[in-house]
Formats: C-alpha cells, sequence, structure tokens
C-alpha cells in the first residue's frame, strides 16, 4: 500500500513538470506553431527562477517566502516568454524553419542554463551546489490540514502549489481553446491561417501570443523541476532536456487535448518510476522501464493513425509558416 | 442614378512585382443587380475583388461605397463595409461545425453561444431558400455544402454585396441551378452579386450587365440583354474567337482498350467501380461524364495503375501492331517498361500530375529521369521539350526555371499536357482538363485532344461541362454510382439524355455494346 501511494506521489511530482510542458506547447501548436524549442525553454525558466530566487534571498535584508515565489514565478514566466519570442519572431516574422529554429532553441537553453546554473554553484561557494531553501521551502509548502489526512491526504494533497496549478492551467487552457471565441479563432489558426485571415482574424496576432505565452506556461515546468523537484538546486545533467522531451510526446499522447494531458503527464510519471517499485532490476533492465512513456506514444501515435478521427489530428497547418501572398 | 451605385471603383492599380494585375480600373456597382466580371485567367478579375474583400490593398485608385470614400485595408473593414467574398477555394476550417465556422473571428461574446448562431442561422437559410445543418462538420459536407456555408458565413455577416469567385466551378447543373435561385432570392432583397465565372451560358442566364477585364485593364462593361456569347468572347479575348470545336470524323477505329469487369475498392472497402465494361478506339475520343465522384477518378487511375483492381478485372491494352497486353495489377512502371504510350492528365495538377516547387525542366523529367547514363540523368532532353512546349503552347512564364506553382492554372495546364503529348501516346486520359481555366485556353486544350485523336490516338476525356462533352467527344460514357450506366453516342444524344443517366441507374445497366 504505501509502495503504491509513493508510486502516485512520485507519477504526480514527476507527471507536474511535463504537464506545464504539454499544456504551453499545446497552446503554441494549436497557433499552428511547432515549437520543439520546449526542452530549452524549460531550462530558461528553471534558470531564471533560480537566478531570481538566489539574488532575492541573498540581497533582500528580510527575505519573505511570498515574495520570493512571486519573484521566481515571475522571473520564470518572462524569461521562457523571452525564449518563444526568439522562437515567434524567426518562424512567424521571418518564417525560418520551424523544426530548425525549434531544435536550436533546445540546444540553446540548454547552453545557457547550465552555463549560468554552473555559475551559480560557484559563487555559492562552500560545496559547490547552490541551495535556494527559503524559495524552494515556500514552493514545496503542502496544505496544513488536508495533507495529513492519511492514505488520501497522501495521493490528493501532498504537493506544493504549483502541482495543482498546472492542473489548473489545463483546465484554464480548454476551456479557452474550446469555449470562448478567442480560442476559437486561435484553433482556425492553427488548422487554416488563410481562412482565418480572411475571417479578420489576425494571424501573425494569435501566433505570437500564442507561442509566447505557451512558452511562459512551458517554462513554469522547469521551475517547478528546479524549486520543488529537486528542491531549490541546480545540476548540470541534462535531466530538464529529457522532461522537455517528454512533454512534447505527452503533446502528441494527448492528442493536442489539454485535458487529456493531465492523466497523461500522471500516467507518464507512473510508468517512468515503475522501475524504482518493480523488485530484482539491475540497472541495464531498468533502462527498459524508463523507456515506456515512449513506447505508449508511439502506441497512441499508432492508434491516432488507425482510427483516423479527424478531432484527434494535430492541426492542420501545423509547422507551416503562413505567407499571405504566397499561391 | 447616382444614388443606386453601391460601389465605385476609380482608377485602381495592383501590381505584384514588376507584374501589372489591374491597370487603371473603373467599376461601377449598383445596387440590387448581379454583374458578371469576365475575363481570361490572369486579366485581374480575382486581384480586383480581393482588394474590395481586403486581401490586397490597391497601390493607388479610389473605392467609394453608396458614396463615400473608403479604405479597405483588412477583410475585417471589408465586413464592416458589408462586403462579404466567397472564395474559389474555400476559406472554410474542416474540424469545425458549419456554426463555429459562421462566427469565426466575429468575437460577438467572450464564450461562444452557439444556439443563438443556430437560430440566425435558420433564420437566413428560411429568407433565401438554404439548407445548411449548422452541427454538421466542414469535412463531411459536399463541395455544395460547403459553398452554401460559404454564402451563410457573409450573410450572417450582414454582407449587402457578395462576390462570388467562380463558384459553379465544382458544382452539377443541378446544384448551380440552386445556386442562381438563390442568387436571385438575394438579388429581390436588394443585395449587389458580383459573380466571376468563365461559363459563357451562365453568364447569359444569370447576370443582368456584364463587365470585362483583359490583361488587368478594364474594358467595358453591357447590358446582358444587349449581347451574345461570340461578342463577350472578343471583347475578352481581343481578337475573334471561334466557338465551334472541330470534331473530325474517327479514321482508322481499332480498338485500342478493353476494359471487362473492372471492379475498385476504396480503403475502407466499399466498392468504387462496379463491373466496368467498356472498349475506347483509337481515333477517337470517349467522353466520360457523371456526377462529380462517380468512379471517374478511380477509372482513370486503375486504367494507369494507380489503383488495386480486384483480381477478376481485365484491363487489355491493344498495341498498334495488335498485340495484346494485360494492364491490370500492374504498376506504372511496368506498364511503361511494356513499352505502353500511356498520357495521363490527372485531375489534381499540382499534385499528381506535375510537383509544384520544381521548375519546367524539372518537371519535364519527371517522365524522362531514368534514362542517361548511369545515375546521372539527361537534363539536355528535358529542357529542349520544356522550350518546346513553351514556345507551342504559350505558356506564359518568365523562364524554363520558374517553378510551375508560380504560373496561372492554365499556364500549368499547359505544361502538363504538353509534357503529356510530347511521348506521343497511344493512349491518352485526361480528367477535367479545362477545369477553372478560361474560354481561349480551354479552347487550346479542346483542339489539342482532337490533334491527338487524328494522330491515331485513342483519348478518354472525363468532363464536367456537358455541353463541352457533346460536342468534342464521339462517345459518352455516363458513370453513376462506379458503374457505366450507358455509352451513348455523342452527336446523336442530348444534354437532358446524358444528364438523366448521370442520376438514375439504369434496370441491371449492363445492355452495351
Amino acid at each position: 500500500m504505501t509502495q503504491i501511494i509513493s508510486l502516485i506521489q512520485a507519477a504526480v511530482v514527476f507527471g507536474t513538470v511535463i504537464l506545464f510542458g504539454a499544456v504551453g506547447e499545446i497552446l503554441a501548436e494549436k497557433s499552428g506553431n511547432l515549437n520543439l524549442g520546449v526542452p530549452g525553454i524549460m531550462y530558461l525558466g528553471g534558470i531564471a527562477g533560480l537566478i531570481a530566487s538566489f539574488l532575492y534571498e541573498g540581497n533582500a535584508a528580510n527575505p519573505l517566502p511570498g515574495v520570493a515565489v512571486a519573484i521566481t514565478l515571475l522571473a520564470a514566466f518572462v524569461a521562457a516568454m523571452l525564449g518563444g519570442l526568439i522562437y515567434a519572431v524567426l518562424t512567424i516574422t521571418l518564417r525560418a524553419n520551424q523544426n530548425v529554429t525549434g531544435l536550436t532553441l533546445t540546444i540553446f537553453g540548454g547552453g545557457f542554463a547550465n552555463l549560468f546554473g554552473g555559475t551559480l554553484n560557484k559563487m555559492a561557494g562552500g560545496v559547490g551546489q547552490i541551495s535556494v531553501a527559503l524559495t524552494s521551502g515556500a514552493f514545496r509548502t503542502t496544505i496544513p490540514f488536508l495533507s495529513g489526512l492519511g492514505a488520501v491526504g497522501k495521493i490528493l494533497f501532498s504537493y506544493g502549489f504549483m502541482a495543482y496549478l498546472a492542473v489548473a492551467l489545463a483546465f484554464l487552457v480548454s476551456w479557452f481553446l474550446n469555449k470562448t471565441s478567442v480560442g476559437l479563432n486561435l484553433r482556425s489558426v492553427g488548422e487554416n491561417p488563410a481562412t482565418a485571415d480572411a475571417a479578420g482574424i489576425s494571424v501573425t496576432k494569435y501566433k505570437y501570443l500564442a507561442t509566447c505565452i505557451g512558452a511562459g506556461i512551458s517554462g513554469l515546468g522547469g521551475l517547478y523541476y528546479t524549486m520543488d523537484y529537486i528542491k531549490g538546486t541546480w545540476s548540470t545533467d541534462g535531466s530538464i532536456e529529457k522532461l522537455g522531451w517528454l512533454a512534447v510526446a505527452l503533446v502528441i499522447f494527448a492528442t493536442w487535448k489539454p485535458r487529456r494531458s493531465i492523466w497523461g503527464a500522471y500516467l507518464f510519471g507512473a510508468l517512468f518510476w515503475l522501475f524504482f517499485y518493480i523488485p530484482g532490476l539491475t540497472r541495464s533492465s531498468q533502462e527498459i522501464f524508463k523507456m515506456l512513456p515512449y513506447v505508449v506514444t508511439l502506441f497512441v501515435l499508432i492508434m491516432v493513425a488507425l482510427r483516423r478521427k479527424r478531432e484527434d489530428q494535430p492541426p492542420r497547418s501545423l509547422g507551416v509558416a503562413y505567407f499571405r501572398e504566397e499561391r | 442614378m447616382e444614388s443606386s451605385i453601391a460601389i465605385r471603383m476609380v482608377n485602381i492599380t495592383k501590381t505584384f512585382g514588376e507584374v501589372v494585375a489591374n491597370d487603371k480600373v473603373c467599376l461601377d456597382i449598383q445596387r440590387g443587380e448581379i454583374l458578371s466580371l469576365l475575363g481570361e485567367n490572369g486579366s485581374g478579375k480575382t486581384t480586383l475583388m480581393n482588394m474590395l474583400a481586403g486581401i490586397y490593398f490597391p497601390d493607388s485608385g479610389e473605392i467609394t461605397i453608396n458614396g463615400n470614400p473608403v479604405t479597405i485595408a483588412s477583410p475585417k473593414d471589408a465586413f464592416d463595409l458589408h462586403i462579404g467574398m466567397i472564395h474559389q477555394h474555400f476559406k472554410l476550417v474542416d474540424v469545425l461545425t458549419a456554426a463555429e465556422n459562421i462566427i469565426l473571428g466575429l468575437n460577438e461574446t467572450t464564450v461562444v453561444d452557439l444556439k443563438r448562431v443556430r437560430e440566425a442561422v435558420k433564420q437566413i437559410c428560411d429568407r433565401y431558400g438554404f439548407v445548411v445543418d449548422p452541427n454538421k462538420k466542414v469535412y463531411d459536407m459536399s463541395v455544395s455544402e460547403k459553398q452554401t456555408l460559404e454564402i451563410v458565413k457573409v450573410l450572417y455577416r450582414g454582407a449587402d454585396i457578395l462576390i462570388l469567385d467562380e463558384p459553379t466551378a465544382v458544382l452539377t447543373p443541378q446544384e448551380t441551378q440552386k445556386l442562381f435561385c438563390v442568387m436571385r432570392n438575394m438579388k429581390a432583397d436588394g443585395k449587389s452579386i458580383i459573380i466571376i465565372t468563365h461559363k459563357l451560358h451562365e453568364v447569359m442566364e444569370i447576370s443582368d450587365r456584364v463587365a470585362v477585364l483583359r490583361k488587368g485593364h478594364y474594358i467595358g462593361d453591357v447590358p446582358t440583354a444587349e449581347t451574345n456569347a461570340q461578342k463577350l468572347t472578343e471583347m475578352m479575348v481581343g481578337r475573334a474567337v471561334s466557338l465551334d470545336i472541330e470534331r473530325s470524323e474517327p479514321v482508322n477505329r481499332t480498338a485500342r482498350l478493353v476494359v471487362n469487369n473492372l471492379n475498385v475498392c476504396d480503403k475502407d472497402g466499399v466498392n468504387r467501380l462496379t463491373d466496368v465494361q467498356f472498349t475506347a478506339y483509337s481515333g477517337e475520343i470517349l467522353g466520360v461524364a457523371g456526377i462529380s465522384g462517380s468512379g471517374q477518378k478511380e477509372l482513370l487511375e486503375a486504367i494507369a495503375g494507380l489503383q488495386n483492381c480486384r483480381d477478376c478485372s481485365s484491363i487489355e491494352f491493344i498495341s498498334e501492331k495488335g498485340e495484346k497486353k494485360q494492364l491490370s495489377g500492374m504498376h506504372p512502371i511496368d506498364i511503361k517498361r511494356l513499352g505502353v504510350a500511356l498520357a495521363f492528365v490527372p485531375e489534381d495538377r499540382l499534385g499528381m500530375g506535375l510537383v509544384g516547387s520544381m521548375n519546367l525542366t524539372d518537371n519535364m523529367m519527371l517522365r524522362s529521369y531514368r534514362e542517361g547514363k548511369g545515375p546521372v540523368a539527361n537534363r539536355k532532353k528535358p529542357k529542349k521539350l520544356a522550350e518546346t512546349v513553351v514556345r507551342d503552347l504559350e505558356v506564359v512564364t518568365p523562364g524554363l526555371n520558374t517553378p510551375v506553382r508560380r504560373l496561372s492554372g492554365g499556364n500549368v495546364q499547359k505544361v502538363l499536357v504538353g509534357r503529356e503529348i510530347s511521348m506521343e501516346p497511344q493512349l491518352l486520359m485526361s480528367a477535367y482538363a479545362v477545369r477553372g481555366l478560361d474560354i481561349n485556353t480551354s479552347y487550346n486544350i479542346y483542339h489539342l485532344l482532337s490533334e491527338q485523336k487524328k494522330r491515331g490516338a485513342a483519348v478518354i476525356f472525363v468532363g464536367e461541362d456537358l455541353d463541352v462533352l457533346l460536342e468534342l467527344c464521339d462517345r459518352i460514357m455516363v458513370l453513376c454510382a462506379g458503374r457505366v450506366n450507358d455509352i451513348v453516342d455523342a452527336r446523336a444524344t442530348t444534354k437532358d439524355e446524358v444528364g438523366y443517366l448521370m442520376t438514375y441507374l439504369k434496370e441491371g445497366g449492363k445492355d452495351r455494346e
């Protein structure tokens, strides 16, 4: 029993990281922008949050947890949005190839973050490992009473606020896309920009906003990883990149539906940590289990291809730049 | 008189790079009239209308609406001025429902209120005699349903001036009549309608006035009642053009292609062709008529080796020397290796026929890239061929290195037909060869096909314009729901008979030849 609860907890924490990434990416992809820079953007969000909290904790005379959280959230969101802006300028205004731009952004984000992460570790001195205990603590604060409610408390209420924020964002984006007029317009931009254009929708504006805000949301995944998952430290082992790719896979797994990505994220998390709870695995056989999320994504791709349901397909003009006077 | 003018365009000029699409065009549109805008491909009709719809912005000139000068910088401006355009290529989002497409971009309410939209749509439908299911997804709709939806969409936006760009190009005769009926209702309601079309008999039937453009210049306008097809063609082309298709008697008529028991089913296992049986003869044009989607595409593709036929099917090719060759179940390459000179002008020109982003020479090579020494392709011959095609068929292109996608529809088709007939085919198949082409180019294509027939090729011509089928072909095979309903003598039959055969499957449907 404790094993199962512990697996669920691990799955939720893991899932939250990629849920942020996937929800942001869904928003961007719905505008027709296939942003493969998600790992890089998550890196940017993570490092910007860490830098902000490090500077705040180090310089403020009397650092307050609430202020620290607000500053790091803002820093992470803005930095990730700037990453998205680089992508947007290149692909929307300059009409560069989306795949190449996205992959470049991933490499850039990883390099940028690890450079500053390494610097931070040096600046922190001591054992050469940065730690922002105050901010991280605030991020990891659980709901006082509810989290003590035995198994239910552990499964549902033992997480920091960002785990709930991710779910709320997923519902919000889902509502926005499916119920609001602006969401309808955004979907049409990703499906058929020429049609949206003729209907008086500014394709450029929608693409820019969706890509940048989407990137901001994805970046929160990186922040959650640094602040909650690895408790306010930095490691240059490239694990954010791995999670970033899983977020991209999750978008496909969820067939571009934010609500489906919620349980998808937790499923990925459970599959990822499953090896830990299966006795008798060696180092090498563990790796086979770590492959499971990708196998499941492949399986979903095959199912979607076989069923050929139009609603489950990627946005029609995904990956294609729009130019009004092109023939 | 002045007050009845809805739109006045004065000295409109629009250039794309060095190409002048519209040169000082002046055009008036009256309230409550149907105006036909006529012109060859590339004469600037669509460009001119796109400037009213806010897709393009004029370089110079003035537009006044109801006497007030206006600036139309975006489609939104056009809606605000009550101008709505139905584009030739529908502007609809496939995965959305009709109602969602209608309110696209309007942002009337923060949260979409589909119930209200459905009611408004129903009102519009009742008023003009449309049928639209607001909950139907666009990908489930037929072409004519999509078009109706486009019209409802602009009416919902309060359009008083409707622009229809070649609305009948994809409709059956019956659907066209329905559309015309709706257009007359809208006219009676005081709306102004501009229709762009190539089909002269439709111009004569539906419009009150005709305005003609030629090479970006405004030639003039005439009340429809005071003109005729011949005069209009002369205005369009700038010189007298014969509207008669020369049809010679078939000579040296021998069986070239014998099709028996042809059965083709699609991916879902539904039969697209059932027990098709016919013979195509050398020196004749066999027309194929039918409502779109009756199996025309599958028939041609089966013969070309692009569709899997059921095992019982037999497609026998008989060469000039009398050798019989079975094509059923063969790959296009095998067919070519057999020495069968088979030319195919598919309906999807830039998808199946040509590669849009490649230039003229490279597109010629698609037929001959296997020639040449070792791994190196021979580029000299295709280049010469491209030069010949450009010269002989009067293809308008900046050069041989232009991607074919940049050419106009008519020129694209000339390149394709030119390549296909250059191989001196014994069997030439064409599907909707003149779709979207202007009159002059269409007649050029008819002429080219007739020449192939005289040369001794068997020509299979899938067409949609019954008038043309009756004038051009020697025999007409009518397909109905994937079966050959009948094969009639084109010289003896009537439009009504063919139209009837297209829609009603005969009992048994087997008594032929």
